[in-house]
């Protein structure tokens, strides 16, 4: 949790990620925020993010997020 | 013909209640399209009193905006289409050129709109088209048209950073419109699945070709290019069969190989301009959609959208670079030498084209207009105006014509004329590479390298291109970033990776 916090922060610093319920609604990460992020989540936790996990819902919070690394890690 | 909206007339009585422009959550059927457009345009008449004035147009790229561009129209007026998520700088730089007669808005822009530096009428869209019609004033402004009053102004990015509009003729749409429908049998069948953003010339296609051929017309949500299986979904959702996209959009779905979880069977016909398509995407994209029709197409917003295309007939390698093929029907294209005469066969040279799908030239600012369009060097005998692209090419052995570079990208390195793209091509052809760009800095005389890959470092990068670049090609900087920059149009963002390349 922590680890994908501070990606966050990278990406857009200045946005308080725990507080935002919907960070694709409420338009916090653009189109290529998620590129990117997609990109350190790969790197960071060594797992492999398919296109079929690059869904909204999968990026919707930090938890949405933190579930979907927790869940390739295991995989 | 002489005005564009005959083609929306016509299109309007041959298919009164078939989708036109859609997006998401809403449509407009050519019926509904037609009678907005004709309300804004009698509104705007009957307020503005003026013709061939600009009419900015502040909106989302949705359905509507196309009624706000052909009410301009009507009005006897044309459109410049405003970015509404460019920078107010940026904007205001446009409208100081422009000095718009009006500029029209909706509700979610006011705020916007109204810290812009334009001090004219703002106008609300929804109640220009509510507004009831004046069929008599409006056939008044029509008469009095003639087929080179402008019909849109596109702002490019200019070199020394003021934007320049370049005035498009209905003439020069209708032209361009009509090359393109008969080359990619564009019909009432047709389902265009648009990227492009509407103050981008390569959106003047599927627009265009949407109004001429009756097709339909689904603008993809921006947001789906960030989540590529959605995307797909919503091409298979809309029957999209035929899309012109610019190629970091086709790369998107390349390089995270979306097609081996979603197959695309409608779509049929995949366009794309604007930059250079990577091959070893494109053979991706080739592969997982065998027997589907590809084409290259190259052109400035100066020309329209596209004065030259090749239609992909044969196989190319990952290291080969694909032609942009051969001059439009009804377009002009010669390639000149620095001193006016024209390139011997496979000679390089600057790209000059001529033809009615050419600008009338930029708005307010005679120095550029007369800069990049001038009499044609190689007529003297006549007035003939050709727009000189500052694009480098040469003929190849096929007699299609290959683009080499930007004439102010080509540098001077160890005595060597050395073409970045040739760079870039060799670097893309790397299986671990999924994005690059090449720029080159004079102060310190380097060629440096701004790449994007899987597994990969500087090192593997290096031993990857020893084989394929002389020394004096190989770049002295090599700069692995985790996502390149793109531009608002979706292009890689070259500009601001020369200007930034050392705080990567």
């Amino acid at each position: 949790m922590e680890k994908i916090l501070e990606i966050l922060k990278g990406i857009k610093p200045g946005v308080d990620f725990t507080a935002c319920e919907d960070l694709i609604g409420e338009h916090v990460l653009a189109s290529f925020d998620i590129v990117r992020l997609v990109t350190e989540l790969t790197d960071e936790f060594d797992i492999e993010i398919t296109p079929l996990d690059i869904v909204p819902e999968n990026f919707k919070n930090v938890a949405a997020i933190a579930a979907l690394v927790e869940r390739l890690e295991d995989e | 013909m002489k005005n564009v909206l005959e083609l929306l007339e016509r299109a309007n009585h041959a298919y009164p209640l078939k989708t036109a422009f859609a997006d998401e959550a809403y449509a407009l059927t050519f019926g509904e399209l037609t009678a907005k457009a004709k309300s804004i345009g009698t509104a705007l008449a009957a307020q503005l009193a003026c013709r061939n004035r600009p009419i900015a147009v502040l909106m989302r790229k949705e359905p509507d905006a196309l009624a706000a561009f052909f009410g301009a129209a009507y009005s006897g007026n044309f459109y410049v289409v405003l970015d509404c998520e460019s920078p107010n700088d940026r904007l205001d730089n446009i409208l100081r050129t422009l000095s718009p007669a009006a500029l029209i808005t909706k509700p979610e822009l006011a705020e916007k709109a109204a810290a812009l530096a334009f001090d004219g009428p703002v106008l609300d869209f929804d109640t220009l088209a509510a507004a009831e019609s004046d069929k008599n004033a409006l056939k008044v402004i029509r008469d009095a048209m003639i087929d080179t009053d402008p019909l849109y102004a596109l702002f490019t990015s200019g070199s020394t950073g003021t934007p320049k509009g370049a005035v498009v003729s209905h003439r020069s749409v209708l032209a361009y419109a009509e090359w393109v429908t008969e080359t990619f049998t564009i019909n009432e069948n047709t389902v265009f699945g648009s990227q492009t953003p509407f103050y981008f010339s390569m959106s003047v296609l599927d627009v265009y070709a949407t109004i001429m051929a009756g097709a339909t017309f689904h603008i993809i949500p921006k947001a789906f290019f960030s989540f590529p299986v959605k995307l797909l979904e919503f091409l298979n959702e809309r029957r999209v069969n035929t899309i012109y996209w610019v190629p970091s959009a086709m790369c998107i779905i390349a390089n995270w190989k979306v097609f081996d979880y979603v197959q695309v069977p409608t779509l049929k016909k995949v366009l794309f301009a604007g930059e250079v398509m990577p091959v070893k995407q494109l053979n991706y994209w080739i592969r997982s959609l065998p027997g589907r029709f590809f084409a290259n197409l190259y052109g400035p917003t100066e020309v329209t959208d596209i004065c030259a295309y090749y239609v992909v007939n044969r196989e190319f390698t990952d290291d080969q670079t694909l032609p942009i093929g051969r001059a439009c029907n009804n377009c002009g294209l010669a390639v000149i030498r620095d001193d006016g005469t024209e390139a011997a066969p496979g000679e390089e040279g600057e790209l000059i084209v001529r033809g009615s799908f050419l600008a009338m030239g930029y708005y307010d600012n005679p120095e550029r207009t007369a800069k990049a369009f001038t009499q044609n060097p190689l007529n003297p005998h006549y007035p003939e105006t050709v727009y000189h692209t500052g694009d480098l090419v040469k003929y190849n052995e096929y007699g299609e014509l290959e683009y080499i570079t930007r004439k102010d990208f080509q540098i001077k390195h160890m005595g060597y004329r050395i073409e970045l793209g040739e760079v870039e091509a060799a670097v893309n052809a790397l299986p671990f590479i999924t994005a690059c760009v090449s720029v080159y800095d004079p102060a310190t005389d380097t060629i440096v390298l701004i790449y994007e890959g899987k597994k990969c470092d500087d090192q593997k990068v290096y031993d990857g291109i020893r084989p394929r670049l002389p020394d004096y090609m190989m770049p002295g900087l090599y700069k692995k970033v985790k996502n390149m920059p793109y531009n608002a149009n979706g292009k890689l963002d070259r500009a601001w990776l020369k200007a930034h390349y050392q705080e990567l």
